[in-house]
């Protein structure tokens, strides 16, 4: 079935299967930031954003993407690299597999709280796991990008 | 790995619930996050998206919440954090992560009656009613105990009251499934215990929650009480727990629950 949607600004008609994932239907058509690890929905690699809220792309179904408006890394290049010189700055940065997911959702996070406290960012990227830093590098990158440290 | 044959987007649930009932293998889509973990051979898929039901509205007694609405809606929304010591996010807030939530809907979750649900546990231990497209409007915990039949879940009906409430969940590690959960609420004088992740189905301690309907309760008495809890209702084992190891995470939840609970205000 086509499908139509918006992908970092641009308007596409793709044939997906009612079955496809969003993830997959993504990487099929080069979006390769996306990654999947986990297979259970628990480890936010696969993190792009539906109408400007974060969603785990392994986990809805491209139909259900029809008419939306979807964004991934590559679409967010200044802001994605701006975060990344601070985080590879702290040496938070190993293989970088989870990067791009953890990206979306620092970025999407930035939006949405206001001046959050280290709890609170602990508790916003919950969910998106990394299996080489142990995390304080990150959160020490993050409380930098946000102005909070 | 699941598959769908086809998938429709009704516009009204007349229409929604012919498609459903049409064939046997013929499934309402929530989100879609546990479908995809499970080995389902759906014929005909039939996703609410333009029902517009996603939703939380303040009506005059009661909170009514669509079915399409996200947990993470739920999770965020200023009436709910107002209302009940804010039990409902307060639930919500540990399952996996904010993009999880942001796509798991309020009427998938209560319609599956998943055993590992928190917020079944907290619905629970609210005045809470379930509106199904055919069956109609149920208190919860009658729709909980009914035998599954072919419906759709429209949304939910929460009677506003001053009803103090505290969820507590026990997991392994953060983000996790619970271990198990518990949900205790005050009003006036009735209060409600719910216990869920048993690993079964949320279920009400219903001679433990009249126990507690007392002027001054010591806390001898909140010891029994929680006790009570934990031998009326069946427990059992999987890879998370023993049963014998949640009966004992029965009782000391429950009694957190009810010592967090009672120096609240609920009149």
């Amino acid at each position: 079935m086509q499908i139509e949607l918006t992908i970092n600004e641009k308007a596409v008609k793709w044939e997906v299967a009612f079955d496809e994932l969003l993830a997959d239907t993504l990487r099929s058509h080069g979006f390769l930031s996306i990654k999947t690890a986990c297979d259970t929905s628990c480890c936010g690699l696969c993190t792009v954003w539906i109408d400007g809220k974060s969603r785990l792309s392994c986990s809805i179904l491209s139909l259900q993407a029809h008419g939306k408006k979807i964004t991934t890394i590559e679409g967010l290049p200044k802001e994605a690299e701006e975060f990344a010189q601070i985080l590879s700055a702290e040496g938070a940065e190993q293989c970088g597999f989870c990067s791009p997911g953890f990206i979306m959702s620092v970025l999407a996070m930035k939006n949405e709280l206001v001046n959050p406290s280290e709890e609170e960012i602990i508790h916003y990227l919950t969910g998106n796991l990394c299996r080489c830093t142990g995390y304080m590098g990150q959160l020490r990158a993050i409380k930098t990008f946000l102005g909070v440290a | 790995m699941f598959t769908i044959i086809d998938l429709v987007q009704p516009n009204n649930l007349d229409e929604a619930y012919q498609i459903l009932s049409d064939k046997r293998n013929n499934t309402i889509l929530g989100g879609c996050a546990f479908l995809k973990m499970g080995k389902k051979r759906i014929n005909t898929g039939v996703d609410l998206t333009n029902l517009k039901l996603s939703y939380i509205q303040e009506r005059d007694n009661f909170i009514e919440i669509g079915a399409m609405t996200s947990l993470r809606e739920l999770e965020t929304h200023p009436l709910l954090k107002e209302y009940y010591n804010g039990v409902l996010p307060q639930s919500v807030r540990d399952i996996i992560g904010v993009q999880f939530r942001n796509g798991v809907t309020v009427g998938a979750s209560v319609y599956s009656k998943y055993g590992f649900s928190d917020l079944i546990t907290a619905l629970l231990c609210l005045d809470t009613e379930v509106e199904l497209f055919k069956a109609g409007r149920m208190p919860l915990a009658d729709f909980l105990t009914m035998p599954k039949a072919k419906d759709i879940l429209v949304r939910l009906w929460i009677k506003k009251t001053l009803r103090q409430a505290i969820y507590l969940s026990f997991r392994s590690s953060a983000s996790d499934y619970s271990v198990l959960n518990v949900a205790v609420s005050k009003l006036d004088n009735h209060w409600t215990i719910a216990v869920g992740a048993r690993p079964s189905k949320a279920a009400i301690a219903v001679s433990a929650s009249a126990m507690l309907s007392q002027e001054v309760l010591t806390l001898e008495e909140i010891e029994e009480i929680a006790q009570k809890a934990s031998e009326e209702l069946s427990f059992g084992t999987n890879q998370r727990g023993t049963a014998t190891y949640r009966k004992a995470l029965c009782k000391a939840l429950v009694k957190r629950g009810i010592m967090e609970v009672l120096p609240c205000k609920s009149n």
